[in-house]
């Protein structure tokens, strides 16, 4: 600061800095004072600031501050606060009638949007993000349903599952392996009933002989006439969806060898109000009966 | 200062008195403010009927739900690029006045200069002018010191809420937000903004004032990049004035060095040094100058707008160029050019904004659904949006030559019913029975049609429906 090296600028009359670039000096003008004061208060600021927040970083973590905030200990509070928010719907979605849910619009709306994210953290991973399924998971968006698509139905499928071995009340059947009771020829002839039965290509003669079996064996779940039987989860064979495929070569494998799908049930890890809501959700994509 | 003294590091505020000065630009100056002050405060007070469940507060920013009104304006989030065209005018028109006529914003319409005024102005009216309040700062503490002072500081004070106070008026209704603040049921939100705006406006129409031009402001130094030598900007004809004396001799020039221009200078600046970075271009020193030059019987604007262009001719002893010749220049016409021409954009874009805003996204996972009769079902999700007052009713229909089917989720009609101030995003189908050539083809073209049951309007969107191949 006390060099005497600096040159005095000619216009101002002021000294400069003694930094120079292409020719341009920098003056030396003092600081307000002001200016001063705010500099000093942002630094006890700054240290106050690392004192009541976590700043520090510490081997395994950093100090905590003085007012104990964390960033999740925000989104806990947010998630109680929202959840508190919302108490009066969630209780009247717990005891609404599913039946009549869409004659309150409001909760309608509310199970709907909360249904999607336990259907996207819960149920995507079988059924697909956009509910489609694949083979063997059924496709949520068709009109189709094995054990029915009401709202109160695909509630009590989703609060106690398919054919699973922990809850009781778990929707149960189960189809014989045919490839034990049938010679290869019968379950080639059933396989050609069942295709006449959907409408699709087959051999008369063969599907006319497989008819008589079909009477015999299959028509006890399936139904006469190939349609079904939902308190069986027995699939309707004469439309145009088909859980393993239509074609003659997964009928042969599904008659021959038979199909076991599971679902877990799932009161044991949602509440009741979210099995309501993911059935509204499911109910409202399109196949909702 | 000696050159074997070096200056100090930090510099204390030096005191300013500006003193009373009258003439066209402080008359100017003082419409301007009025005028000013007057959008601000009752702004937030004009009503706007907009329908039973619209606000009715002509200029509203209601953060809480998105919206901005202004008056039959009404602006939602996606729209946004109104707001941003409005401030790339506002930049663009800061250029134009700017190049043409120097720091105008700073001088007569920049909050801080107005309230700076203001503030001036009670200072006056309690303590006196100029030189009663040199001596008042000089005096010490008596009880009329200390009388005077919190006066002023409580009249600074009440104006300094009513600012903070008509800020929080823009952003909620404001006569139900006045009585929640005198009824002390205002959201916390309020009464802190107004603590805030309160406390600044009386920190820096107070006590910062020119500090905040020279120190704080960023525009000063952007506006430098504006300005040329056409510019129009508060000057001293100092081949005129100088060389300055009392005397009223013919040796000496006009400037007899009373110091009037100082002493008005809110800056405490004096102008005779030339154009200097603190000037606002206030010009109330050219209205004090043309005071003395007419009592000394000397021709006005020994102090005045000037242009740096024509100082060769001045000194050279002939006129200068008119106004109209430094303002109409490429730079100014260029940017009027620009301005206008997003102007005229914006009006335009406002007045082809869509009655019916709809948007149709066709669902692609999964891509298309097979229903148990074969037929093929494609998903849209439609969203309506419904900007006024009263529920409106849609009806959705495909091209009437269509064979395609269309259902909306959860309706036995095509009649969809959006509440008013409102978007709805429904599920619509489409479906194409297992004969139709769409339910086999790759891609068939779709045009989704919607029409306002009300008033008849009809807005499309085309989009595609995908069959078995695709
Ligand atoms: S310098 Fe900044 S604060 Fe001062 S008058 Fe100009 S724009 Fe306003
Ligand atoms: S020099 Fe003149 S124009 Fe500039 S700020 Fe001072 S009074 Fe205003």
């Amino acid at each position: 600061m006390t060099e005497q090296a600096n040159d005095i600028d000619q216009e101002t009359g002021i000294e400069t800095t003694g930094h120079e670039w292409d020719g341009i000096k920098e003056l030396n003008n003092p600081l307000p004072r002001w200016w001063l004061w705010c500099f000093y208060l942002t630094i006890i600021w700054g240290v106050g600031y690392t004192i009541a927040y976590p700043a520090w970083p510490l081997v395994s973590r950093a100090t905590g501050g003085l007012l104990g905030y964390s960033t999740r200990g925000e989104v806990v509070e947010q998630i109680d606060a929202f959840e508190t928010q919302n108490a009066s719907l969630t209780t009247a979605l717990t005891e609404v009638d599913l039946a009549v849910l869409d004659e309150n619009p409001e909760l309608q709306r509310f199970a709907i949007s909360g249904g999607a994210s336990v259907f996207r953290s819960h149920c995507s991973q079988c059924h697909g993000s956009g509910a489609a399924g694949g083979i063997g998971y059924p496709n949520l968006l068709d009109d189709d349903w094995l054990w029915g698509g009401t709202r109160d139905e695909i509630a009590y499928t989703v609060r106690h599952g398919i054919r699973n071995e922990v809850d009781p009340d778990a929707h149960w059947s189960e189809m014989p392996a045919y490839g034990q009771i049938f010679e290869r020829e019968e379950i080639d002839d059933v396989v050609q009933h069942v295709l006449a039965l959907s409408g699709q290509a087959h051999e008369a003669a063969m599907a006319e002989r497989g008819a008589v079996l079909f009477a015999d064996q299959c028509s006890a779940c399936h139904g006469e006439d190939g349609r079904g039987n939902r308190d069986l989860g027995a699939p309707n064979l004469t439309d145009a969806i088909w859980l393993y495929g239509g074609d003659p070569t997964s009928l042969t494998y599904t008659v021959t060898n038979s199909r076991f799908g599971v679902m877990p049930p799932w009161s044991t890890r949602l509440t009741e109000a979210e099995v309501k809501a993911v059935a509204a959700y499911v109910h409202q994509l399109g196949g909702g009966e | 200062m000696s050159s074997s003294d070096p200056p100090p590091l930090y510099a204390a505020q030096e005191p300013i008195f500006p003193r009373r000065v009258s003439g066209f630009y402080r008359s100017l100056k003082w419409w301007i403010m009025g005028v000013t002050l007057g959008i601000y405060y009752l702004t937030p007070w004009i009503r706007w009927d907009r329908g039973p469940s619209l606000p009715d507060q002509a200029v509203l920013v209601d953060l809480a739900n998105r919206r901005f009104y202004f008056f039959w304006i009404e602006i939602w989030p996606h729209e946004f690029y109104f707001v941003a065209g409005l401030l790339i005018m506002a930049g663009l028109g800061l250029f134009l006045f700017t190049s043409a006529l120097g720091r105008v914003w700073c001088g007569y319409t920049c909050p801080q200069t107005v309230w700076t005024d203001l503030f001036i102005l009670v200072e006056r009216w309690i303590e006196g002018d100029r030189n009663a309040r040199v001596r008042l700062r000089e005096a010490d503490w008596t009880a009329r010191k200390w009388q005077l002072r919190l006066t002023k500081w409580t009249v600074w004070l009440l104006i300094a809420v009513a600012t903070g106070g008509a800020w929080v008026f823009y952003f909620t209704d404001a006569p139900t937000l006045l009585r929640d603040l005198l009824t002390f049921e205002a959201h916390p939100v309020a009464y802190t903004t107004i603590a805030i705006m309160t406390g600044t406006t009386f920190l820096f129409g107070g006590f910062m004032r020119e500090q905040v031009c020279i120190y704080m402001c960023p525009w000063p130094r952007i506006q430098g990049a504006m300005m040329d030598d056409h510019t129009l900007t508060v000057g001293y004809r100092d081949w005129r004035g100088e060389p300055r004396g009392k005397k009223h001799e013919n040796t000496t020039g006009d400037c007899i060095d009373c110091m009037a221009c100082v002493n008005v200078c809110p800056m405490g600046i004096d102008i005779r040094d030339g154009q200097q970075l603190e000037c606002i271009t206030c010009a109330l020193c050219i209205d004090a100058c043309d005071d003395v030059m007419e009592k000394i019987g000397k021709p006005r604007g020994l102090i005045d707008y000037l242009a740096l262009s024509d100082e060769p001719l001045e000194r050279a002893g002939q006129p200068p160029r008119p106004a109209w010749h430094h303002i109409f220049r490429v730079r100014t016409v260029l940017y009027t050019a620009l301005w206008s021409l997003i102007g005229v954009g914006l009006v335009f874009a406002l007045f082809v904004r869509a009655d019916i805003e709809l948007t149709v996204e066709p669902v692609r996972n999964p891509t298309f659904i097979t229903l148990s009769d074969g037929s093929v079902r494609n998903v849209y999700n439609v969203r309506l949006r419904n900007k006024l007052g009263e529920p409106r009713e849609f009806r959705m229909s495909l091209a009437s030559d269509d064979i395609l089917r269309i259902d909306v989720e959860g309706a036995d009609t095509n009649v969809l019913t959006v509440d008013p101030d409102s978007t709805t995003l429904t599920r619509v189908y489409v479906t194409a029975r297992p004969q139709d050539p769409a339910s086999t083809e790759d891609r068939t073209d779709l045009r989704l049609w919607v029409e306002d049951v009300g008033s008849a309007e009809r807005a499309y969107r085309d989009t595609v429906f995908n069959g078995r191949a695709g």
